[in-house]
Order: structure tokens, then sequence, then C-alpha cells
């Protein structure tokens, strides 16, 4: 048996070393410049953070400006977004994961839906302005087709124009892949055993996912859905493409209501050439981070606490 | 094709059968199979079973691994349905009723035939949920009827004095043999006739093994039960007849004492003193 020959023990002892300072260099520079980003706009910003702030209209004048219209705006768009976007998503992860056979066409499906995953979020904002906003140009704005009356909130157009809907609709587009993804992992995640003992006892494919295999899977499924929204909170490119970014006076009143959300008006305040504009969008930008923070801690947490094991 | 040795006549539909030199006892057949085999895909598995089973007894399925008996026993209750490439010719006939046919109710198939796992798997959900699980899929309960088949079940399988006390708290929490215990309740609250067994104590500690073997002699009482063993002894301690399997075809059945001490095939007297397997 040949026997090779001696590494040296310094030689080793040295590589074992510089890896460490490698990594530790890498995390420090990834720490550092997070933290760099994140003094400066508190610097920037806690100045500006009043309670009128988050309570008033944007105004030409930056002292008097507030963040209430793209709060609210926020609101109202992530609300859309997720009561089309959750319900749709879980609802084709149960499809693929539970009902559908091994098929080329859903191999198709399932490749398709991970590849749109990826795409950039303004390409959902062409669609969208396309599909939803002009609505492939069967109407136009002043020919439009009404249901129910302005005052409800329910209110809507056809085709949507730049619209509190529309936005919600374009961000459950961008969401919606994501959605799907880590919901069937989430049902992948439910072990085989506990659907056939459903099985074995008498109940149909559709017993067998609600009483079983939905509520095992429920707390990784709104773990999902809470992450899919907190990138909801932060598109903006999608948004201005459908004509979100508008100079908004009032929060939305229904949906057909113009709007902005929180990102876009930071673009706006940011792009300005007064210093006084920029404080505001600093204090704006920790709004964002704090609700941003906020939702993933919920996952977080939700994870923590409701994931029971499974077997024991 | 070779024809399975049968130490004893155990076909009998409903007439008289003689066991022993001087007993006659009145059997009834819970499952008749004729020439029944099957595949996964293009692997066959079973090569034409014919076995009768009789009813209120407990018949287990000895053999080395992958000779099949897994297999038979999730036909019983066409389990086999959800691994795609599955499928069986031949006939199996449950009280009568054919089990292969396309035109069955699979759905209340499995009401009739409860099945118990190799590892314990109760849902994470409460130890009353769990029982009262079955029942809810196939009739509507009152609160108080629910309750009442809920402990009748629990005492059936001997774990009602240890849980009675605690029927929110979640199944989980209960020891290995608990939760087996737990799983034999669930399938009989739902009522059924027939109760499939396949290996339920080999993930248990010597203890619960013995409690539900226990707990198996007296459910023989009220339902047929067919239990797939690799353990011998537990076979010779549970079952009334044996049925050994090797390499997907019936070898020899007949009643459990004649088969291990007087087994008329060599191949099964080899496996049964353990000379493989």
């Amino acid at each position: 048996m040949k026997t090779g020959r001696p590494i040296a023990q310094s030689r080793r002892m040295f590589s074992n070393r510089l890896m460490l300072v490698a990594c530790l260099g890498a995390t420090t520079i990834a720490v550092l410049v997070l933290s760099a980003l994140l003094i400066t706009i508190a610097i920037e910003g806690t100045g500006a953070l009043t309670w009128s702030f988050m309570t008033s209209f944007a105004s030409r004048k930056p002292e008097q400006a507030g963040i209430l219209a793209p709060l609210m705006g926020s609101v109202w768009v992530c609300a859309i977004c997720a009561i089309v976007a959750i319900p749709v998503g879980i609802g084709t992860a149960i499809y693929l994961e539970e009902y559908a056979r091994r098929s080329r066409i859903k191999s198709l499906i399932q490749l398709n839906i991970s590849n749109l995953s990826g795409v950039p979020s303004i390409v959902y904002g062409i669609l969208a302005l396309v599909a939803f906003v002009r609505f492939f140009g069967i109407r136009t704005a002043d020919d439009a087709w009404t249901f129910g009356n302005a005052e409800s909130i329910f209110y809507l157009q056809i085709p949507f124009g730049p619209s509190v809907i529309a936005g919600g609709l374009t961000l459950a587009l961008v969401v919606l892949p994501i959605m799907i993804i880590s919901s069937q992992e989430a049902l992948r995640s439910v072990p085989q055993s506990l659907r056939q003992a459903a099985l074995a006892l008498g109940s149909t494919q559709w017993q067998v996912v609600w009483h079983v295999t939905l509520p095992a899977a429920l707390p990784t499924i709104m773990t999902g859905a809470i992450l899919s929204m907190s990138r909801a909170i932060g598109e903006a490119a999608p948004l201005l493409v459908i004509g979100g970014f508008l100079l908004v006076f009032q929060t939305p009143a229904n949906l057909m209501s113009d709007f902005t959300v929180l990102p876009l008006q930071i673009y706006n305040w940011a792009g300005r050439p007064q210093s006084d504009f920029h404080k505001i969008a600093a204090a704006a930008i920790i709004v964002q981070l704090v609700v941003l923070l906020t939702f993933n801690t919920i996952a977080i947490i939700i994870r923590q606490k409701l994931q029971r094991p499974l077997q024991s | 094709m070779e024809q399975p040795t049968t130490t004893s006549t155990s076909h009998a539909h409903s007439g008289s059968s003689t066991i022993g030199a001087s007993m006659t006892l009145r059997i009834d057949t819970a499952i008749e199979m004729q020439s029944l085999s099957a595949w996964y895909s293009k692997n066959q598995v079973l090569h034409a079973i014919d076995l009768d089973i009789a009813a209120k007894q407990v018949c287990a399925f000895i053999g080395p691994s992958g000779c099949g008996k897994s297999t038979l026993l999730r036909w019983l209750n066409r389990m086999n349905d959800t691994i795609p490439g599955a499928r069986a010719t031949g006939k199996i006939a449950l009280h009568g009723v054919s089990l292969l046919d396309s035109a069955l109710d699979v759905v209340d198939l499995r009401r009739r035939v409860g099945m118990v796992f190799q590892k314990p798997n109760p849902f994470p959900k409460s130890i009353f949920d769990n029982v009262a699980f079955g029942p809810r899929l196939h009739r509507i309960y009152s609160r108080t009827d629910l309750e009442e088949l809920v402990e009748q079940s629990l005492r059936a399988s001997a774990l009602w004095d240890e849980v009675k006390d605690r029927l929110t708290s979640s199944a989980l929490g209960l020891s290995g043999g608990q939760q087996q215990r737990l799983c034999i309740a669930r399938a009989i609250a739902v009522g059924p006739e027939l109760l499939l067994m396949d290996e339920p104590c080999s993930a248990l500690d010597p203890r619960s093994t013995a409690s539900i073997e226990e707990l198996i002699r007296e459910l023989r009482a009220t339902y047929t039960i067919v239990i797939v063993t690799h353990n011998m002894q537990q076979a010779s301690r549970v079952s009334d007849t044996t049925a050994f399997f090797y390499e997907g075809k019936l070898v020899e059945t007949g009643p459990t004492d004649v088969l291990f001490t007087t087994p008329k095939e060599r191949r099964t007297e080899d496996y049964v003193t353990g000379r493989f397997g």
C-alpha cells in the first residue's frame, strides 16, 4: 500500500488560520456595510419622525409633508395583493402537490413557476400595464364599463386605469410564484405517513388535504405568506410603471382611487434637490424598515411558536 | 405452477371444518383470494396467491423481507392505489364483495377495513380528535354520542385508563406503545370488519409489544385480524392461522401450531427454524 509524502503540520495550521481570518473578514465587511447604511439613515431621519409626519399628506414644504397617503396606499395595495395571491397560491400548490399526477405537463408548469419567481418585477409592471390598466384596449378610459356606485368601496371600472386595484393585482402577480413555491414546500414537508393514516380510515382525497395535510402545513404556509407580503411592501418599479406615482393628497376611498406607496414616495423625495426633503425621505425609509422588520419578526415568531412536531 | 400446501382445511364457506382429531368448528370465511397476482410497474411481486382467511381469527403473514406480504396486505384495503404503477389481477373477495372491481367504492372499503402501520402515526391533534377523526368522516354524530364512541374505542384498545384525564392533550405526547394503541383505537372507532396490521410492534419496546399482543388476542373476538410480522415468535404467540410467503408465492398455510411444529414444506421448516430469513 502506498503511503504518500507527509504534509507539514505548520502548513496545515496556517491554511486553517487563513480561512478563519478570511471568513471573519467577510462577515465583518457585511456587518460594517449594513451598520453604515442603518446608522446614516437613522441620523438623517430620526429628527423628522413625528406624529404629524405620519398623519399628514405630502406638501411642497418639507416641514409640513407627511406620509399618510403613501402609508394608506401601501396598506390598500398590499391588502388587495394578499386577498388575491394567498388563496390562489395555496390552491395552486395544493393542486400540484396533492392532486396532479406526474406528467410532462406538470413538469412544464413546475418549471415555469420556478422561472417566474426569478423574473425582475418591473416585467410584471409592464404586463399589468397592458392587462389591468389598459385591459388590452378593449375599452378606453372615457368609455368604461362601470360597476357599483362611486360611494362604495367596491366601485369598479373596466379598464382599471392606474388605480389601487391595478396596483394590488400587479403585486399579486409578483408575489404569486413565491407563494406557490413556498406553499408547495410546506405541503411536501408533511410526512406521507399522516396521509396514509387518513386514507386508511376512509377519507376522500379532499378530506385528507383539508383535515390533515393543510392544518399540518399551515404554520409554514403562513410564514411564506408573510414573507411574500414583506416583499410586496418594498416593490416600487412595477407600481411606477402602472402609474402609481402621482402626487396624491388623499387616502384611497375605493378600488378605483389613485394611489402611491411608501417606496415611491421615498423615491420622489430623495430625488428632490432640497436637502430637507432628503431628511423626510430618510424618515420614511425608517418607517419602511420598521414595517419590514415587524413583518419578518412576526413570521419568525409564528414559525417558532406554532411549529409543533408533526411526528414524535 | 406450485400449489400451496394447506395443512388443514380452512376453506369452508359456512360449513364445518375439522381441526385436530375431535373438534368440529363452524368457520366463516372473511377473505377469499384466487389467483391473485400483483405488479409494481413491470416488476411482479405476487404470483397467483390462493388463500382463504377465516373470520374472527388472527391470521399471520410471515416470510423473509421482500416476499410480498406487506404488498398483499395493502391490496386488502386497496392502499396500493396510491402507488402509481401498482396493479393486480385475479380475485379478492371480502365477505363476498369483490375488491379488485374498478367500480368498487374504495372509500367505503377503507371504512370497513382498518389499518395499523409499522410506525405509529397519530395525527398532530388531540387524543380525542384522533379517535373521532374516522367516525366524523362518514357520519354526523351528536357530541355525547361521539364522546361515548371515543371512550368505547379507547377502552377496547386498553388505553382509556391512561388517557381519560387528558383527552384534549396532543397525541404526540404519548409514548410509542401508547401511540400505537391510539392508532388501533382510531382504526376500530370506525367499526371495521377487518383489521390489517403491518408489523405493528416492530418499532416498539418489549413491554409495549407484549401489551399490544394481548390486545390483539382480545380484539379477535370482534374483528378478523391479519397481521404481517417478521417475528416468528410473535406469530406463534398471537395468531390462529399462519401463511408463509416466499418470493411472492404462498408456500404453506395452516393452523399456527401445526405450521410451526410439523410443517409440510422443506422451505417452511427452514424458515421457521431460522435457517434463513
